[in-house]
């Protein structure tokens, strides 16, 4: 398993119904290509995050496949519209299998 | 060909307007909308050729300074993480970790803004990075770090984050003088196939444009600094290593005596302006 993954959400406390809503997340993570090879001329292997997904109250917001272009610390910034109260739940997929989770709750005013 | 020329101008309009952090040269530096960095002051007294003193910071474009003003932003901070991570991680024969002696990080706030400073018990200035080593060799029982390697920027990058927005006060006289007059002296001697000093580009110059580059002070209250050129955080003596390199100079190796000296002569030039590592440069 890729070593230090840590993943980072900020999503406002709260917003009035309707409200547009601006959700930056970014997952510490190398990224490795698989295209590198080490001193000794071996390639590295590929470990990255492949897929990540942003849902609310289980309906899907936002759902991008990785490849392994994209560097290291993937950051994602997006936009969501808050209907309700409810729990955005943020998943990044490994390529070693691990999921990485991170949940955050809005209120509604 | 004009329709598309002014979507682009519109749609260029529209960002800068919704930027919540556009910032220039005389705009002021505010972290997380709490920490107030300084980043312009008076002179110390013993500069005799600069009236103002500024930080990097004044000098970058409005996106990489917007990127300071907020830690999420900041791709320093992950770093930082890592550093707390080690901070709290037992190394070493003794079974102790940073932690167990110092408590929370955030117990040192104010030290970064002071080195580096004359160590009675060693005889000889130290930097910060020579100060953690000492801990990890005679407290700790452990292996030192490397010099401006990643275990140790994370872990001066931990510990200039605490003392951001605090005013760097380095001590030149008394025992620490010799060394001081040292990096002064080298400050301003011209190395290398160029034929540059430190001051030409960054006294004599600063505010014009090397090539495409803004030059600044080369004042060192930022470090260690995470750089978009390279994608992780550099430690003085590194930077200084590329300075000297640049003069197509051989360089003085990064933890020699010379750049110690260069290192405290440079960081006591600062004095005035507050810590504000790890910072985003180019």
């Amino acid at each position: 398993m890729a070593d230090n993954v840590t993943p980072r959400v900020r999503v406002p406390r709260d917003a009035t119904a309707g409200e547009t809503i601006t959700i930056k997340t970014l997952i510490s993570h190398p990224m490795e290509s698989g295209q590198r090879k080490d001193s000794d001329g071996n390639t590295i292997p590929r470990s990255i995050i492949n897929r990540f997904t942003c849902a609310f109250n289980g309906e899907t917001v936002i759902d991008v496949t990785l490849e392994p272009a994209i560097s290291t610390n993937p950051y994602f910034e997006f936009q969501a519209v808050v209907p309700e109260a409810g729990s955005f739940e943020f998943t990044w997929y490994d390529d070693d299998g691990d999921i990485y989770t991170e949940t955050k709750d809005i209120a509604v005013s | 060909m004009k329709k598309g020329l002014t979507t682009t101008a519109v749609g260029l309009a529209l960002i800068l307007s919704t930027g919540s952090a556009v910032a220039d040269q005389d705009s002021d530096l505010v972290i997380n909308g709490e920490i107030e960095v300084t980043v312009r002051a008076d002179a110390p007294a013993h500069l005799e050729n600069l009236d103002q003193i500024f930080s990097g910071w004044t000098f970058r474009s409005s996106e990489t300074q917007a990127l300071q003003m907020d830690d999420f932003e900041n791709p320093g901070m992950i770093f930082v993480d890592e550093g707390i991570t080690a901070w709290n991680t037992v190394e070493g024969e003794a079974g102790e970790s940073c932690a167990s002696c110092h408590g929370a990080p955030e117990e040192m706030a104010g030290v970064a803004a002071t080195y580096p400073k004359w160590d009675e018990a060693a005889g000889e200035v130290q930097t910060m990075t020579m100060q953690v080593n000492d801990c990890r060799t005679e407290q700790m029982g452990a292996e030192e770090w490397a010099y401006d390697k990643s275990d140790m920027l994370n872990m001066t990058a931990l510990l200039a984050s605490v003392s951001r927005g605090m005013s760097v006060d380095v001590a030149i006289d008394g025992p620490a003088a010799e060394m001081w007059e040292l990096g002064r002296d080298l400050y301003y001697t011209r190395t290398g196939q160029l034929e540059l000093s430190c001051a030409n580009c960054h006294e004599d110059n600063y505010d014009n444009n090397i090539r495409a580059d803004h030059l600044s002070q080369g004042m060192i209250n930022g470090f260690p600094t995470y750089r978009l050129k390279n994608a992780r955080l550099n430690g003085v003596h590194s930077r200084f290593r590329g300075c000297v390199r640049d003069t197509r100079a051989e360089t003085y190796a990064v933890g020699s005596p010379e750049f110690i000296a260069l290192e405290l002569y440079v960081m006591s030039r600062g004095n005035g302006l507050d810590i504000e590592g790890p910072s985003v440069r180019n």
